[in-house]
């Protein structure tokens, strides 16, 4: 368990962290979403320990991290670049080796990680003749070349094709199931939803949610109802504590005031006629990310 | 709650992460040495200029044994038994003549610049007379008259003139060209990484004194690579074309031109390290580095300028910056005590650790700062 508290930063006069506080939890895929400038880079930055915040720590399970356990990070910052005249397989080692893994080591690391991200036949290219794209690739072995115990992505996803992002997105699950804290920042709301266990909203420095995805789907949502039935509808006008939003034959969307007030119309719809279907509506994260941030 | 299925069981399961442990300092710093000298090693660029720099310095020394080789001797007109004399001598080249009248010929043609002839005993007691033009010729009258023996109480070690020139010009150019080389390979490097940004990962792997380290060190490995290898090829040139003598009184010198260059070069290093690592651009290193290159060239132009003047090198033997072109030109021009050099040392040694000090501070608090120019204040603040 990663845990980031009460950090503050402050640039000049301009206070860009106001007392972050959010945990990565091990084994879970974390996603850290916010727009641009909203103080995502410089936490995962005083994270890695590149930045140094004003106040406020960084700890692995109670202990603060020191510069020794950060070494054991796997980090892909999000300006990228590697060495343009290297080739891809050396620098790779390069970077294995000044983690710590002897050479063996980190060739066995480079080689594998290659073929995982189908970049093998371009170990002896030089970087700068690679595609953006395969480029991308590289910066991703470049996090995890040296079997780190925790991910720091800053916006691993971006600039990737789709076959890209489907590739990454097993290697980062898989990371996670090896019990590994992963972090990750993304402006791709619906990768996010479909990949992260725990979501952490930010916005001007703030952290505005934080928790697991569909705990804060729940707490996000409203008391909005959709009932699928075989027959009509139009009786729930009549419910006490109802709001119809819509009606069109057996489907119906409306808000209840109270538990109890839903719980009639599912008992009543079901005197009626069979019914296929009775579900609270959850917002998408998008709609909680829009709501949370304004 | 449900958390919606993802295929986990697809993805590979690797045994459990091994544990490396983390490099020492000075691992970390080596691997990044290794790095600048196989890219130093792998640029073209590098590889030329270090060859023209050989070539050159070669090709000065085999021209400086083909000068001294060719030296002409006077020609003399000699007539008859004054031939014998003036063999003696083995200082002129002779042309014979018939007699005097032709010697005399020779002399007002000015082919020969003075003859030779056998003298009567009352006007010539060493049996020959000398013939000039205008004047008394100086040389041919030194070598053939008698000399008494001269002991000096104080012998100067003044070096000639034209040799004082060379071995300043030398050491004044070895030094600039290889601070400006690799100083600026270094402020080059340096920027490239903060430009590509590959700086930020090698930030969270390893220290910034280690990147900044190894980037000193891989390239004065490099620079005084160059070096010993230069003084190696002079000295072997020297030994070979016959110029021990030389290679005597410029041995020592070039021994602790080595010395201090060593230690200067790490000191300069650091310093365009630190100001390169201000800017974002490479287009912007050149104005960065400027203050650190009118470092290197101020004892350029000052020890060839200023060669004779013993104040204005004992000074530049003391300053740092100047010390390690300005204490080996007083080494060779001799007259210094034992321990001047050592202790011109150790303000060197003392000014190399502050500057790194100061240098790795501005280097780590400048890495991070994209865009515009980071000036000193913050670069020192941080």
């Amino acid at each position: 368990m990663l845990e980031i508290r009460a950090i503050n930063k402050r640039y000049g006069t301009r206070q860009v962290l106001t007392d972050v506080s959010f945990g990565v939890a091990s084994g879970r895929l974390t996603g850290f979403v916010g727009a641009n400038g909203a103080g995502k880079t410089t936490t995962m930055r005083i994270i890695l320990g590149v930045l140094s915040a004003d106040s406020g720590t960084v700890s692995q399970d109670g202990v603060p991290l020191t510069s020794d356990d950060r070494r054991r990070f796997g980090y892909m910052p999000e300006e990228r670049g590697l060495y343009p005249k290297m080739k891809v397989g050396e620098h790779l080692v390069y970077l294995a080796r000044l983690h710590g893994l002897s050479p063996a080591s980190a060739r066995r690391n480079t080689i594998e990680l290659l073929d995982r991200l189908a970049l093998g036949e371009r170990a002896g290219d030089l970087v700068q003749s690679l595609s953006l794209g395969n480029q991308q690739r590289a910066q991703i072995a470049a996090a995890l070349v040296h079997d780190p115990e925790f991910l720091v992505l800053d916006e691993p996803f971006s600039g990737l094709d789709p076959i890209a992002v489907e590739v990454v997105m097993s290697v980062l699950s898989g990371y996670a199931a090896q019990g590994a804290p992963v972090l990750f920042s993304s402006h791709q709301l619906d990768i996010v939803e479909r990949l992260c266990d725990d979501v952490v909203i930010i916005a001007d420095g703030e952290i505005r949610a934080n928790g697991p995805r569909e705990q804060l789907r729940e707490q996000h949502s409203r008391p909005r109802f959709e009932l699928c039935t075989d027959a009509d509808t139009e009786w729930i006008r009549a419910v006490p504590g109802i709001s119809v939003l819509d009606l069109s034959g057996g489907v119906a969307v409306f808000e209840a005031e109270t538990d109890a007030a839903s719980q009639t119309v599912l008992r009543q719809a079901l005197d009626r006629a069979p019914v296929t279907s009775f579900s609270q509506q959850r917002p998408s994260l998008a709609t909680i990310f829009t709501e949370v941030v304004q | 709650m449900s958390i919606p299925p993802r295929d986990r069981a697809a993805t590979d399961r690797a045994p459990v992460r091994p544990r490396h442990p983390a490099p020492s300092f000075a691992r970390s710093v080596w691997l990044v040495a290794t790095r600048e000298i196989m890219a130093r090693l792998r640029s073209k660029a590098f590889l030329v200029s270090t060859g023209i720099l050989l070539l050159i310095s070669i090709g000065s020394v085999v021209a400086g044994s083909i000068a001294s080789q060719n030296q002409t001797l006077p020609k003399v007109a000699v007539v008859g038994t004054a031939a014998q004399i003036v063999e003696q001598t083995q200082s002129f080249r002779m042309v014979e003549a018939d007699d005097v009248a032709e010697a005399e010929a020779l002399v007002r043609a000015e082919t020969v610049s003075a003859a030779v002839v056998p003298g009567t005993a009352t006007d010539a007691p060493l049996g020959v007379r000398v013939i000039a033009l205008d004047s008394p010729p100086v040389g041919v009258l030194a070598a053939l008259s008698i000399t008494p023996t001269v002991s000096l109480l104080e012998p100067s070690t003044q070096q000639s003139g034209g040799l004082v020139y060379l071995v300043s010009l030398g050491f004044g150019l070895v030094f600039f060209m290889s601070a400006i080389t690799f100083g600026s390979t270094i402020a080059q490097s340096v920027v490239e990484e903060k430009q590509t940004r590959v700086v930020e990962i090698l930030m969270t792997t390893i220290p910034v004194r280690a990147l900044l380290g190894g980037k000193v060190v891989g390239n004065s490995i490099m620079a005084f690579g160059q070096i010993v290898a230069i003084g190696l090829l002079v000295a072997i040139g020297m030994a070979t074309t016959g110029q021990i003598g030389l290679l005597g009184t410029v041995g020592p010198s070039i021994v602790w031109f080595a010395v201090f260059f060593a230690f200067g070069f790490i000191m300069l290093a650091a310093l365009f390290a630190a100001t390169a690592s201000m800017v974002s651009r490479q287009e912007d290193v050149g104005s960065a580095t400027s203050p650190v290159l009118f470092l290197v060239m101020i004892p350029y132009f000052l020890v060839i300028f200023f060669n004779d003047n013993p104040t204005v090198l004992a000074i530049m033997s003391y300053i740092p910056f100047s010390a390690p072109v300005g204490m080996p030109m007083r080494i060779f021009l001799g007259g210094i005590a034992w321990w001047e050099p050592l202790l011109s040392l150790m303000v060197l040694l003392a000014s190399t650790a502050v500057v790194i000090l100061l240098g790795s501070r501005i280097y780590s608090n400048s890495l991070l700062r994209m865009g515009a120019r980071v000036t000193f204040r913050q670069a020192l603040r941080g």
